[in-house]
């Protein structure tokens, strides 16, 4: 890709907690303001790393969730129930606390409006993070590139970002979900696992050569990657993030 | 600039510093991680063998069938991981070394183990020998899964876990000492916890 | 595949902590197959290391063992790394 710069050697940077808010019952957007943060690209992410006060540290990775924005920087977080750092994340963190973070990384899973489409978005669960950082960045940018998400959620409450995406869908953007577990009464959406047949229907056609991105648990990830080969997508178009067995 | 402290942040409920029973820099936890070199192998037991070859007077092989048929016996262990991570207490079930090495004549100093998916890890031949080593087929009183090195994996409590190479196919008798998949990369050459020997000067 | 399997660019960090560049777009050519892909694309596997491998034919392209004050890095199976500058 075009303007690989030489960024520099990493260091771990100080943030600080500004705002928490519950996207779903299991699933937190933590807000840092991160002093000379630099801007990040959308598709990349951040490591976290947490000293408790013995001096044990832990360190994990997050996805960037929002559009660069001066120093702040959004995190989404789901809560694994017998995590170590998730909970501590989504259950803990107050305005105020502050954290290590080390970023933006991660050049290989990007998109920048200046790519263009059209574009194919495909999440599992928290895998819509660095997606949404796309579609923010799309926003941010007044680009009609031609978008698609399709995003796979367990049901209506467990879908990440849900409002801020119905508000969005249209002007070039098409919002698809499907609701793999339970559905609200009257839903007309898809209620199966993506597959070869939805990823048809969704589109876009092989022959427009479409950008793919798909992240989430690496059993989706596989799976997906899988059936937009088989459909004819060309395998160097599609980038992968996956997130490990939980996607968390 | 020292790490900057996290309010309220811990290690997880459940996961101890340990006590005696557990080497310097380790932490006990009830989990059992899943770690890997590579994809899980899955070997068809019909065309499972496990062999014993290199400098001995001649190799011996065994099928699956003719490997269970051999005395095999329950055994309680600690393990160690280098990654930091204790696990107290593990059961198994396995084909003693000294068992697979009875009548074997070699004048080898070293051992080799190698698995399907291309792993190795090298130790003294003494130390998978005077019960102290195991081919491993049952873990917590189940025929053990894939994912933990099934259907056979080495079992060498005394060292650090990765000297006990998962989905074992054989060990090579060597008379020089030849580094493994890890140790020729960083981690320490014969890796005893008790020493905390993790890496290479170590 | 493997459920715990991740993909090359969860070690960007990693990467650049040690080489100051981005690494995760650099492109590496397998000595076993061939293939050139970016290293973000490689199979990620975390045994007592980490392994990157090939995602044509899982050889093993990237070691690296961390230890607290030190880190090792070996190419076992990459030919050449092509990297941006």
């Amino acid at each position: 890709m075009a303007g690989t710069a030489v960024l520099g050697r990493l260091t771990w940077q100080v943030a600080t907690v500004v705002d928490v808010v519950a996207e779903t019952p299991r699933v937190k957007t933590i807000a840092f303001d991160v002093p000379g943060w630099r801007g990040h690209r959308a598709g990349q992410h951040v490591d976290v790393r947490l000293t408790a006060e013995d001096g044990y540290q832990a360190q994990r990775s997050y996805s960037i969730a929002s559009a660069p924005d001066r120093s702040r920087v959004e995190l989404t977080v789901v809560r694994i129930d017998d995590g170590e750092v998730s909970p501590y994340l989504a259950d803990e963190l107050q305005p105020g606390d502050q954290i290590e973070l080390r970023g933006p990384v991660g050049g290989y899973f990007v998109w920048e409006p200046s790519q263009g489409g059209p574009l194919l978005l495909v999440a599992g669960g928290s895998g819509v993070a660095p997606l949404m950082a796309m579609i923010r960045v799309r926003v941010a940018a007044g680009s009609s590139t031609e978008t698609r998400l399709l995003s796979s959620s367990r049901s209506w409450d467990d879908i990440i970002y849900r409002d801020e995406l119905e508000r969005l869908n249209g002007d070039g953007l098409t919002v698809v979900h499907t609701l793999t577990v339970s559905q609200p009464l009257g839903w007309t959406g898809y209620v199966r696992r993506v597959d070869v047949a939805m990823l048809a229907e969704v589109g876009p056609n092989p022959a427009e050569r479409p950008r793919v991105y798909v992240c989430g648990p690496t059993p989706f990830v596989e799976a997906v990657a899988e059936a937009l080969v088989q459909l004819g997508h060309d395998p160097r178009g599609i980038k992968t993030e996956r997130f490990g067995p939980t996607g968390g | 600039m020292p790490p900057i402290i996290s309010r309220g942040f811990r290690r997880r409920r459940g996961d101890d510093a340990g006590g005696d029973r557990v080497p310097p820099g380790q932490y006990v936890t009830t989990d059992f991680p899943v770690l890997s070199a590579g994809p899980t192998p899955h070997t068809a037991l019909d065309r499972w063998d496990f062999a014993i070859v290199g400098e001995v007077d001649r190799s011996r092989r065994w099928t699956w069938e003719q490997f269970r048929a051999l005395p095999s016996e329950e055994v309680t262990v600690d393990l160690h991981c280098v990654i930091k991570w204790s696990k107290l207490d593990t059961v198994w079930r396995g084909v003693s070394i000294d068992t697979l090495l009875e009548g074997v004549e070699t004048s080898a100093e070293y051992v080799v183990q190698f698995s399907d998916g291309g792993y190795t890890t090298n130790l003294p031949l003494e130390d998978v020998m005077g019960g102290k080593a195991w081919v491993a087929f049952a873990y917590d009183g189940a025929p053990l899964e894939p994912e933990h090195g099934g259907p056979a994996r080495m079992l060498v409590p005394h060292l650090y876990f990765w000297k006990s190479a998962k989905w074992v196919r054989g060990l090579r008798l060597l008379a020089t000492d030849e580094p493994g998949f890890w140790e020729m990369y960083g981690y320490h050459n014969y890796g005893d916890p008790w020493r905390e020997q993790r890496y290479w000067g170590d | 595949m493997d459920a715990s399997m991740l993909d090359g660019n969860a070690v960007a960090g990693l990467l650049q902590e040690v080489f100051a560049v981005e690494m995760t777009t650099a492109i590496g050519t397998c000595s076993s197959c061939g293939a050139a892909g970016a290293v973000g694309a490689m199979h990620l596997y975390r045994g007592a290391g980490i392994v990157l491998r090939c995602p044509h034919c899982d050889n093993t392209l990237v070691k690296i063992v961390r230890a607290d004050t030190r880190l090792w890095i070996g190419f076992p199976g990459l030919r050449t790394l092509e990297i941006a500058v």
